[in-house]
């Protein structure tokens, strides 16, 4: 995993990882198997293979298309989202849902986006040209479920969903990413405005008004998104990659601390005016008040959790029938409590993996487009995934949420497969410019 | 920019530092405490498994675990359920479980609760091994015997060893029947639960151990014993009065009867105590002062939690009282109020020296291969002020002598059984509504024994409802 590609082409190294990957998940398929009777599910065969060939599409596509990019996003992803398609297919054992097989085509539908993007962005500078288009799409698909004919309805205390020709999609999982590319390409054009403080507000010194503006627009639908969707954990993803960007892009801390007192601003309101955030709140602080009750998923969370204790209860052996949403947002509560302690903590490792990869990625990309993207995406991820693991854990407020990659959801697999093509593509263009292979658009230097 | 990125990184990490530490606390060191939750499905489920153990009186198995079908392999019965419901409890899917099926739970299902919970036992090779048997104090027989005496009435029966502390009988009325609770089905557990927990009479609650009644006059036991204690003698005479006037209040204290109850100008302490004297008790009580009265009754066990396998409710004698407060106090009114488990407690003490044994419910505790693994320690109440000892030898020996009296030619005659020392003290309280009843007392050094009725009619009393009630249960004991 050298940086220099000098020593270890970088395919041979993914090519181990994706194989290791794979051999996990079917490893975990057969075991899963194994504790409900001796014959294997034929489902299970089917699941395995059908991962086997996505994941070898997917490493033909990059080896043809991203030669030098990063190695371990792609093994990670699929581990990830191998671990999920077995938890997933646990609680259709727990339940006596099917969610199984639909999350496998899934899985071969976004890999198929991966590959898609991979071939037509070929350079990612190229995105920042359509800025404007991704700023409007994302607010065109934050919109999408309240549309009346196209919206899916209330679904669980959220309107997020949409049915597109008799499939149900989150248009919201998609609209993180343009909302990521429109800020990159934003920023990069008014980095040196937004840098300069020439406003001061008691001891903070401050640009003016008018490019702080965008800042109080981003508070603003955060506001809206919370209040509109019932979706506090996109809100808080969307406004923390925000803030990460905002920081990066210009060096001053007083963004994300004006921010940051927003955003209590905004959640204090929130507090006082929606009954369902003061019982998140109220449940965050005392479970065991009303365990039956409006606790009930956190409680079931954090009995999962205890009963795992450090090594599980072993695959098939845990309670996912008793942990409301198992197969989608508490999907990690189903891991800590078969895999305990170790398997959760291993699966958060991948994620640190893929995160220090993203910054990795960030730093050492060719300009700072590229930079701010590869900032902005890596930042959804972890703070999806801290957003819901921590929820679970009664770190934070529980808020709905999928865990990238594992959850059972087409739309947030599909967004998440197209967060690593980006990255992907960033990563090849740094290493490729780094071994002197042409680009089509003169690179910028990258500035510190 | 990459500056900014490291710092944005390390942010990341710290979050993520945040996570690992908390799944470390949730998953290793607050484990235990979450997972045995009551709200844990979990536990009761794997629980159900397992052949949990047999509660055994006397040889006889009250709650046993038997094979059954479906998703449980074991299925809870309780041998004439409502006799002993108070004491096992029940054992349920939906409910958790109570009483003694959850105070033993760990020697009942043979492993520790986290081994349970994690399944450890399985993987260490104990699969198919039986829970352990627990032993009672408690005879069914005496228990019978109360259950036949109380006959119906709202009450309890308590029924001690007082040179042990074991329990013999503790039964309460109303009861239920822990069978339909501890079912499978929970349809079944549901129509059997609403109406007991609805239930105005409150057949859930052990009117044995977790009531609080006014003790009435048996208290007047706990004055004599703060009286002897000071230095009086159950001859020290006192004005003989029809109504004692109350110092700082209008009200005063009569004698039930209306007139002086010893027809002379001096009635001593003795006769006092055996006819009950509300004039003489609330002088006394008047002129120990509330302090004396309180500390009498704390090393008799009032004020403080009684270390029995089953919880009781604290027995409460207030402090600071003003004078008319104390006079009323010293004669079991006011806000005195006691459980039946500990007015046998006091009863048991008189006769045993005046030592307060700690009670106990479970004799012993036996594996699946016979062999014993626990053993009740038998021991004084020693966490009490006074280590145990709520009375010199010679003062127990001295209210020991008037309780007989008290049965042999006062108000507790009904309790008396011929060629047998039995010694006792009735109470009638006066809390509007129909009167409690009560009565405290012991055969010999046999046994000790409380009883309490709150619903005998408007004319109850201590003497008429609840000492042929102990009659019956000393008899009984002393018969088995």
């Amino acid at each position: 995993m050298s940086d220099t590609g000098t020593t270890t082409n970088p395919r041979v190294v993914e090519v181990r990882l994706l194989i290791g990957a794979v051999v996990l998940t079917a490893g975990a398929g057969i075991l899963l198997g194994w504790s409900e009777s001796s014959e294997l599910p034929p489902a299970a065969i089917v699941t395995g293979i059908a991962l086997a060939i996505t994941a070898a599409v997917a490493h033909v596509t990059v080896r043809t298309f991203a030669p030098d990019s990063d190695p371990t996003l792609l093994p990670i992803a699929f581990l990830l989202n191998g671990l999920g398609l077995v938890f997933v297919r646990r609680t259709d054992l727990a339940t006596g849902s099917d969610l199984a097989a639909t999350q496998t085509v899934w899985t071969a539908v976004a890999v198929g986006v991966l590959c898609a993007t991979l071939l037509s962005v070929r350079e990612v500078r190229s995105l920042a040209r359509y800025q404007y288009t991704f700023g409007l799409a994302t607010i065109v698909l934050l919109i999408l479920p309240l549309i009346p004919f196209l919206s899916a309805g209330l679904i669980n205390g959220a309107r997020l969903w949409i049915d597109i020709f008799g499939m149900r999609f989150q248009p919201g999982e998609v609209a993180k990413l343009t909302m990521v590319v429109f800020l990159a390409s934003y920023l990069e054009r008014n980095r040196p405005l937004l840098s300069v403080a020439t406003q001061r507000v008691g001891p903070v010194l401050l640009p003016a008004p008018r490019h702080l503006a965008p800042l109080f627009v981003a508070a603003f639908m955060a506001m809206l998104i919370m209040a509109y969707l019932r979706d506090l954990g996109t809100a808080l993803l969307l406004f923390g990659a925000f803030m990460a960007m905002l920081y990066v892009a210009t060096g001053r801390l007083a963004y994300p601390g004006v921010g940051a007192a927003l955003f209590a601003v905004a959640s204090f309101t929130a507090w006082q005016t929606f009954g369902h955030v003061r019982v998140r709140v109220r449940i965050w602080l005392d479970p065991w008040a009303d365990v039956s009750g409006e606790a009930y998923q956190i409680a079931q969370s954090l009995f999962a959790f205890a009963t795992g204790g450090l090594t599980g209860t072993g695959l098939g052996f845990g309670r996912p029938q008793d942990v409301p949403f198992a197969a989608t947002d508490a999907i990690f509560t189903v891991i800590g409590e078969e895999l305990g302690l170790l398997g959760a903590t291993a699966v958060l490792m991948l994620y640190l993996v893929m995160i220090l990869r993203g910054m990795r990625i960030a730093q050492t990309a060719r300009d700072e487009f590229g930079t701010l993207l590869a900032v902005g995406l890596t930042i959804v991820l972890a703070a999806q995934t801290f957003v819901i693991v921590g929820g679970l854990t009664r770190l934070v407020p529980l808020t709905g949420i999928t865990l990238p990659f594992v959850s059972y959801g087409g739309s947030a697999l599909l967004a998440n497969y197209l967060l690593v093509a980006l990255l992907l593509r960033i990563s090849d263009e740094s290493r490729g410019s780094a071994k002197g292979r042409a680009s089509l658009t003169p690179a910028r230097p990258v500035a510190s | 920019m990459n500056k900014q990125i490291t710092r944005v990184t390390t942010v990341v990490l710290v979050l993520f530092g945040a996570l690992f530490v908390n799944l470390n606390v949730i998953a290793l060191f607050q484990a235990d405490e979450i997972a045995n939750h009551p709200g844990n499905r979990r536990i009761i489920i794997r629980e159900y498994a397992l052949e949990r153990g047999p509660i055994v009186a006397a040889d006889r198995a009250i709650a046993q675990s038997i094979p059954s079908d479906g998703q449980y392999a074991f299925l809870r019965v309780y041998d004439d359920g409502p006799l002993f419901a108070h004491l096992t409890g029940y054992y349920s899917i939906v409910l958790q479980r109570s009483g003694l099926e959850s105070a033993l739970n760990e020697q009942l299902t043979g492993r520790s609760t986290e081994v349970v919970a994690q399944n450890l036992g399985e993987l260490l090779g104990g699969r198919d091994r039986p829970g352990n048997t627990v032993e009672l104090t408690v005879v069914p027989a005496i228990q019978q015997a109360a259950r036949d005496a109380l006959d119906g009435r709202e009450g309890a029966v308590v029924a001690l060893d007082p040179t042990t502390g074991a329990v013999l009988a503790s039964y309460a009325n109303p009861t239920f029947d822990p069978n339909p609770l501890s079912a499978h089905d929970p349809a079944v557990v549901n129509d059997a639960w609403l109406p007991l927990r609805s239930d105005e009479r409150r057949p859930l609650i052990d009117r044995a151990t977790r009531e609080l009644y006014p003790p009435g006059s048996t208290f007047k036991v706990v004055t004599a014993a703060a009286a002897l204690e000071s230095g009086l003698e159950p001859t020290s005479g006192f004005p003989d009065e029809a109504e004692f006037d109350v110092p700082q209040t209008q009200s005063n204290i009569g004698n039930i009867t209306g007139q002086p109850c010893g027809g002379g100008d001096r009635v001593n302490l003795s006769d006092a105590f055996a006819r009950s004297c509300n004039t003489v008790f609330a002088r006394l009580g008047v002129e120990l002062g509330d302090d004396a009265l309180r500390e009498q009754a704390e090393r008799f066990g009032f004020n403080a939690d009684v270390p029995y396998e089953l919880t009781v409710a604290r027995s409460v004698v207030p402090s600071d009282l003003d004078v008319p407060a104390t006079a009323q106090s010293a004669i079991g009114q006011r806000d005195v109020r006691a459980t039946a488990m500990q007015m046998a407690l006091v009863g048991a003490s008189v006769t045993n020296g005046g030592v307060v044994m700690r009670p106990y419910l479970v004799s012993g505790v036996r594996d699946p291969d016979g062999r014993q693994i626990e053993r009740a320690e038998v021991r004084r109440w020693t966490e009490l002020p006074g280590g145990g000892a709520a009375l010199s030898p010679r003062s127990a020996e001295q209210l020991r002598t008037m309780m007989i009296s008290a049965v042999r030619a006062g108000t507790g005659t009904a309790a008396a059984i011929d060629g047998v020392n039995v010694g006792g003290k009735t109470g009638t309280a006066q809390t509007g509504g129909d009167p409690t009843a009560w009565f405290i007392g012991f055969a010999g050094q046999d046994v000790a024994v409380a009883v309490v009725v709150a619903d005998d009619g408007p004319d109850a009393s201590g003497g008429g409802t609840a000492a042929p009630i102990a009659r019956q249960v000393l008899q009984a004991a002393l018969d088995n």
